[in-house]
């Protein structure tokens, strides 16, 4: 019997593992479709799956429910851009008129304007990451590869950071990845102590590959968790040292449990002396956070601070793994390079138990891929690379407020045409959103890939490119892009809805189209072989398929920096200029910032705007993540509603009672930059002082056209009204959007009963004729 | 037809490490193909709130409903429970009451149901 396709009694059975769409890190679900009459039925996990063992989340769950949902755009269309904003004005097209439109305007900016007046957007986590870089700098030939998230805040610094203090890839947990067989139980494996999670909620968010209910088989087992977050989650609950700071002062906290380590003499010398550049330095900068300090800055008791410092020297091996917090902040630079220094100066870096790290045998396609072979003219046209080196060094993209800025003012030259994969930025990742909707009006065309309208496009959108999900696309996943592999599996096809491609075969259809000698795959299994290889496995992708599992992991070489596996060149020691761990950055003092870690109060706090905090007295975090959704997806998806059906803001009970408001009241959020209207959710999960606000948010249900709360109410729901365009740190990266400041009010209405928002959403007929 | 569900077995639950996640509850609820305002399995939560020792107690406890027939049908397949299957956590163990019980000893906040229902209120799907 095949192992990944058989009959079972009325269905037909697909295997296959799943990445996105729908939204999702590369968590690597492993799946069993059930089909029926060419549709997908239902799914079942499956136990084979050395990592999941066949557990599923409630989103892949309701994989059948997102893929044959009536809001699925399968049929390419397109709008004349001067009826932008009427959804009505959508006429269905083929892929080669599609693909024709493109490729005429993409000749005609190349020839008038030059190449780098096309922009590609990208979305966060996706398996695209090759993709839109490829289509970016290979098919278009511009140097204009934008993830239009402010500050860049999600991923990129942390793997900056990594590449620039440690020459490595991405940090991970180390959860046993490497003994798929016995797993935990591998005599091989050594168990963590003590686990660090910080500014993470990764139960929720698997992020980046890191399959989050990893943590429950670990602390099954044994292990005691240190959690750092301004909320008490389900691990915090369960935490044997459960830090509850004030949002944004990490680096003050990390500066001061590296003092108290430092200072009763509880480092590991051997690693410090021999590995970390710059100790010295760092240890007179770490006096300057005494634990009475950052105490007073985190709100985090003094002795607390001290006791987990002392813990963390102690227990060992001690593992970590870094959330989106922290790179959503000013201060977020400083705050990564502490944290690693933190894990650093204890030796608990690349040890068996410790702190995986990406090593230097990289060779898959990454978000440079294409980027070498671009002329030196074009590459320097890139926009934001001079400005800010720290961003444009690591990544291959460009500083996004910046790019954002050009489309806006034609400086330092027009944006003329625009493609987005997966990305919905006035709904999700973009601060100021009704200006940014505003600003994209204005490239001649703007092309969506995606697989639901979605506000974005709907109010700028002239091409619309329908997207195949998983368990419709053959493919690969595996983790943190390439940085860090710890599995490579076969995404399989089980059925084909209406015209649907997958971002790969669009990429390899562009491509062929407009610069064929670039990608000289001549099928899509050909590529994904070629993919599959660079990852470091043989054989070919069909292989990988039909084998028994359908997944692969690796195996990992701990303390590769011993070995020379962590440099370029095969000499022991880091892939930094020094070949240390370096506490002293050089780099960091070239691009115009201190070498070394230190704490910056957020822009709008307490501290830096007491007169603005006066009236918005509530320091407010964004974006903690839902059971039901990734990002600004699937709120279209009604048995995921249910559990999560409006945006929510998060206030402790206290401040709720001073205020005379009360639970599931709708309330608006409002800063000096905007407002918007959540409902309320009382509940000790945060301190007095401190509300949570969702992201992502937008209502489906009420249509495209702006009846004056934007396409499908966005602007009513998004959080980002309140979020600053043009602030993020000194180095490029890095804007508040956990760390801001906010009042709440209570609101007459709110989108769930207020009148004059249209309730059936009928626009798209067409596109629903032949399901 | 659904299978009725045996007097003898019941449902295990180590709520120590249940995380409300809901793959228990959409496992159940597509399985029955049940309406938005039904469950199979219901999550219930208590917390956070803070002890006088400063830790932080939050719980989540599935129930199953009336709905729920142990999965009869699936499990005289060879297969698990649906939610059993699919638990993020693997804290839903679906048996014999007897090798169910002798498992509550090995540690703190586990709960076992028995039977809930000897009606058939919903038809299993799959
Ligand atoms: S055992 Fe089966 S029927 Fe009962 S709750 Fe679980 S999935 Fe539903
Ligand atoms: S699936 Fe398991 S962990 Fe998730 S809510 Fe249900 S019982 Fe709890």
């Amino acid at each position: 019997m095949s192992n990944w396709h058989w009959q079972e009694g009325e269905y037909e059975v697909v295997r296959t593992c799943t990445w996105s769409p729908p939204g999702e890190h590369p968590v690597g679900w492993s799946l069993l479709l059930y089909i029926k009459d060419g549709k997908l039925h239902h799914v079942e996990g499956d136990p084979k799956n050395p990592l999941t063992q066949g557990r599923v989340s409630a989103k892949f769950l309701e994989l059948p429910e997102y893929n044959n949902s009536p809001e699925r755009i399968i049929y390419p269309m397109k709008r004349d851009p001067k009826y932008r904003g009427d959804g009505s004005k959508w006429e269905r097209i083929t892929w080669d008129e599609a693909y024709d439109i493109i490729c005429k305007k993409t000749r005609q900016v190349q020839k008038d304007y030059g190449p780098e007046s096309i922009m590609t957007f990208i979305g966060t986590g996706r398996d695209l990451w090759h993709t839109v870089p490829k289509i970016t700098f290979s098919a278009f030939e511009s140097p204009n590869f934008n993830y239009p998230h402010n500050g860049w805040s999600c991923y990129g610094p942390r793997s900056s950071i990594c590449v620039y203090v440690l020459g490595a890839g991405y940090p991970e947990l180390d959860y046993a990845t490497a003994f798929p067989e016995k797993r935990y139980d591998d005599p091989n494996y050594t168990l963590s102590k003590v686990a660090l999670i910080v500014g993470k909620n990764p139960l929720v968010s698997n992020p980046d590959g890191l399959f989050g209910h990893a943590i429950v088989d670990m602390l099954k087992r044994g292990t005691e968790l240190i959690v750092v977050d301004p909320r008490v989650t389900w691990l915090a609950s369960r935490a044997k040292f459960f830090l509850q700071l004030r949002p944004g002062t990490d680096a003050a906290l990390f500066l001061s449990m590296c003092n108290v380590i430092i200072d009763e003499d509880l480092y590991d010398h051997e690693f410090c002396e021999n590995w970390v550049y710059g100790f010295n330095e760092f240890a007179e900068r770490c006096r300057e956070y005494p634990p009475s300090l950052a105490a007073k800055i985190t709100g985090v008791d003094e002795e607390l601070i001290k006791a987990t410092a002392r813990y963390w020297a102690i227990e060992k091996p001690g593992s970590m793994t870094w959330g989106l917090a922290i790179d959503q902040k000013c201060n977020g630079i400083q705050t990564a390079h502490v944290v690693l220094l933190f894990c650093a100066i204890v030796g608990n870096l690349d040890v068996p138990g410790g702190v995986l790290l990406g090593g230097s045998d990289r060779e898959a396609p990454t978000s440079w891929w294409g980027w070498d072979e671009l002329d030196d003219s074009i590459k320097a046209k890139r926009i934001g690379a001079a400005e800010y080196p720290a961003v444009s060094t690591a990544c291959s993209t460009t500083q996004p407020d910046m790019a954002m800025d050009a489309i806006a003012t034609d400086k330092p030259y027009p944006i003329k045409m625009t493609f987005t994969m997966s990305s919905n930025p006035i709904a999700c990742p973009a601060a100021q959103p009704e200006w940014v909707s505003k600003v994209m009006q204005r490239p001649d065309l703007n092309v969506f890939a995606d697989l639901v309208m979605t506000p974005s496009c709907a109010s700028y959108g002239d091409l619309f490119l329908p997207v195949a999900s998983s368990g419709e696309k053959d493919g690969l996943v595996a983790t943190h892009y390439g940085a860090l592999t710890l599995f490579v599996a076969a995404l399989v096809k089980g059925v084909q809805t209406g015209e649907c491609k997958s971002d790969d075969e669009i990429m390899l259809d562009l491509g062929w189209r407009l610069n064929p000698s670039k990608f000289p795959w001549k099928s899509l299994h050909e590529f994904l072989t070629w993919e599959l290889n660079g990852y470091g496995v043989e054989g070919t992708w069909e292989d990988l398929r039909d084998s028994e599992t359908g997944f692969v992991t690796p195996a990992y070489e701990y303390e590769k920096y011993a070995y020379g596996l962590q440099t370029w060149n095969g000499e022991p020691g880091f892939g930094t200029p020094s070949g240390m761990v370096e506490a002293y950055c050089q780099r960091f003092k070239d691009w115009g910032d201190d070498p070394m870690p230190y704490y910056e109060e957020p822009p709008y706090s307490p501290v830096s705007t007491p007169d603005l905090f006066e009236k918005y007295p509530f320091v407010m975090t964004t974006g903690a993540r839902s059971w039901s959704y990734f990002h600004s997806e699937q709120r279209h998806i009604s048995d995921l509603r249910d559990m999560d059906p409006w945006p929510k803001v998060q206030m402790n009970p206290e401040d709720a009672e001073r205020l005379g408001l009360h639970d599931k009241q709708w309330v608006w959020v409002e800063n000096m930059l905007g407002k918007c209207r959540e409902m309320l959710d009382v509940t000790p999960i945060v301190k007095p002082g401190v509300i949570m606000a969702k992201h992502g948010w937008w209502y489906p249900e009420k249509g495209p056209d702006d009846t004056g709360h934007g396409p499908f109410g966005v602007f009513d729901a998004n959080i980002n009204n309140l979020m600053p365009h043009d602030k993020f740190g000194k180095l490029g990266f890095g804007t508040p959007f956990k760390c801001m400041i906010a009042n709440v009010y209570a609101a007459e209405g709110g989108p769930d009963f207020e009148a004059g928002w249209p309730k059936e959403n009928n626009y798209l007929d067409f596109q629903k004729a032949e399901k | 037809m659904a299978e009725k569900p045996n007097m003898a077995e019941g449902m295990l639950i180590d709520y120590s490490y249940c995380t409300g996640c809901h793959s228990c509850e959409i496992s159940c609820k597509q399985r029955f193909d049940l309406p938005s305002e039904r469950q199979g399995i219901k999550i219930h939560k208590h917390g956070p709130i803070q002890n006088p020792d400063g830790s932080w107690e939050l719980n989540y406890i599935p129930i199953p409903t009336e709905v729920c027939n142990l999965c009869a049908d699936r499990r005289a397949e060879g297969k698990k429970a649906r939610c059993e299957q699919h638990c993020q956590s693997f804290v839903i163990k679906v048996g014999p009451l007897d090798e169910l019980v002798k498992l509550m000893s090995d540690h703190k906040k586990q709960v076992l149901y028995n039977v809930t229902s000897d009606k058939t209120l919903y038809e299993p799907q799959f």
